[in-house]
């Protein structure tokens, strides 16, 4: 089996198949943690991971934090309400001088894209991306690669369909990277004006008609609108976007009973998916937050083992 | 590097079949269960699980550790051990335990077993079963059943070959000098 020789996760563009299967396989030993009794093991005992939150979340800080604390770390939490920033200080110092109180870790969310890698390379200590602006949201994607492996027992040749705000999606893009890697046939839809133009030479298909990919797809990843984004008229309405993308029962029905429904949070119900669509049994929304723990377990696992000056 | 081999085929299977009786001798079948150590330490402890059933006419449920994240070397090592996963779908409270690995030097193995033990419950007794006791314990840990004795120099390397996890026949080699 391959060896984790990177510092820092900042995404999936950056990673080869064999690192992002060895991560899912680690994955699949730590969800067996989490269902214990005891959700706990000595692994990164000694180890402080700090969240640096600069973006709201809610699920991928808690998931983290959950995953450091099952081995073991310690962790701390900065948001941006509270952080230095707001007082002018830049992001690298800000990160420096939490770095100088002897951390190993520093998971990042940052609304701009390429924060992860200005901090990558001013900081001594390991670095995994939560989420930057509209680039890469790895761990979401590497939870998605791992929950439709476990559905369908392999990644290689199954048909996947990306389905929303295509343009600014950092899910979709780390998707579309984990995805094609490991050799899924990916077909991204949306509206024209959610779609980035030239998506093609990332080796995916587009569509434009959510019957049809639904009719052929094996696996359907819904993205959130995002709202605050869609201020600058990508779109007439949520409600035209809901009648021509949104996924619901009738649309569903045209598919095949094992497709199943992914969606990484949270949900616009009524916009991506109907109310019976989210909570139905094609639906594994819940399997991903479930799985987001133990794939973040095998991230810190893997990050934290490896030396400084090991980046490959 | 030159090798001695230590052990033979036939060696192994009548130390296995000696510990499965010395383990119903020092308490029967009650209650029992056999927990193997990644890699090896399993391909024994299913060997030992049919012996008991060969014996006693009765399957005592086992169970596989791996023990990869209780290790106390894992910040000094350069990349990180593979994980795998810990298969025990019987609870091990009140029950009386037989841990079982191929080789036992150091005890830091052992102690990271029973360090992962204890997360599952509360075992009524531990007892240990090696293939190959070589010496040079770190830590006060002892075998209550032991296949071989083989005193070597820490220098020495102790291999075990086992069919089902080497794809080679059985036996035990020492290494170097």
């Amino acid at each position: 089996m391959t060896q984790w020789k990177h510092k820092h996760l900042l995404g999936l563009q950056d990673l080869t198949a064999e690192d992002i299967e060895l991560v899912l396989d680690t994955a699949r030993s730590f969800k067996e943690v989490s269902s214990r009794d005891i959700k706990k093991v000595p692994a990164l005992r000694g180890k402080t991971v700090v969240m640096l939150f600069f973006e709201p979340s809610t699920r991928t800080r808690i998931s983290f934090e959950l995953a450091a604390k099952r081995l073991s770390a310690d962790t701390l939490n900065i948001a941006v309400s509270v952080s230095s920033t707001t007082k002018g200080e830049t992001l690298l110092d800000t990160a420096r001088n939490i770095e100088a109180m002897n951390v190993d870790l520093m998971v990042v969310r940052h609304g701009t894209s390429g924060s992860p890698f200005i901090l990558a390379q001013g900081l001594k200590c390991s670095v995994v991306n939560a989420g930057d602006g509209c680039r890469e949201h790895p761990t979401q994607a590497l939870l998605d690669l791992f929950t439709l492996k476990e559905k369908f027992g392999r990644i290689k040749g199954l048909r996947v369909g990306i389905v929303g705000d295509i343009l600014h999606s950092r899910v979709a893009r780390s998707n579309i990277w984990g995805l094609t890697k490991l050799g899924a046939k990916v077909t991204v839809c949306g509206p024209a004006t959610l779609m980035p133009r030239g998506i093609e030479a990332m080796g995916v298909e587009v569509c434009y008609d959510i019957r049809k990919l639904i009719k052929n797809s094996d696996a359907l990843i819904t993205l959130r609108l995002q709202k605050e984004r869609q201020q600058d008229k990508f779109l007439p309405s949520l409600r035209e976007y809901g009648r021509l993308f949104g996924i619901n029962r009738e649309k569903l029905a045209e598919g095949s009973s094992d497709l199943i429904v992914m969606h990484p949070g949270p949900t616009n119900r009524g916009v991506e998916l109907s109310a019976e669509v989210a909570d139905g049994k094609q639906s594994v929304i819940l399997d991903q937050v479930t799985n987001g723990v133990a794939v973040r377990m095998a991230v810190l696992y893997l990050v934290l083992g490896t030396k400084p000056g090991t980046e490959g | 590097m030159s090798a001695a081999q230590i052990m033979d085929q036939d060696a192994i299977r009548r130390a296995v079949l000696r510990m499965a009786h010395e383990i119903l001798e020092k308490g029967g079948s009650k209650d029992l269960a056999i927990i193997g150590i990644r890699t090896r330490g399993v391909v024994l402890a299913e060997r030992l699980r049919k012996a008991i059933k060969d014996i006693e006419g009765k399957d005592v449920p086992s169970g596989i550790l791996d023990i990869t994240l209780y290790r106390d070397d894992l910040t000094m090592v350069g990349a990180k051990p593979v994980v795998r996963e810990t298969l025990i779908d019987f609870d091990i409270t009140d029950k009386r335990i037989v841990l079982v690995d191929d080789v036992f030097f150091t005890g830091r193995t052992i102690r990271a077993a029973l360090d992962a033990l204890v997360d599952f419950g509360r075992p009524a007794l531990i007892q240990l079963a090696v293939l190959v006791d070589r010496g040079h314990r770190e830590l006060p840990i002892r075998a209550d059943f032991v296949g071989k004795n083989i005193p070597t120099a820490k220098s020495q390397n102790v291999r075990v070959f086992l069919g089902e996890s080497d794809g080679k026949s059985d036996h035990v080699d020492v290494e170097g000098s």
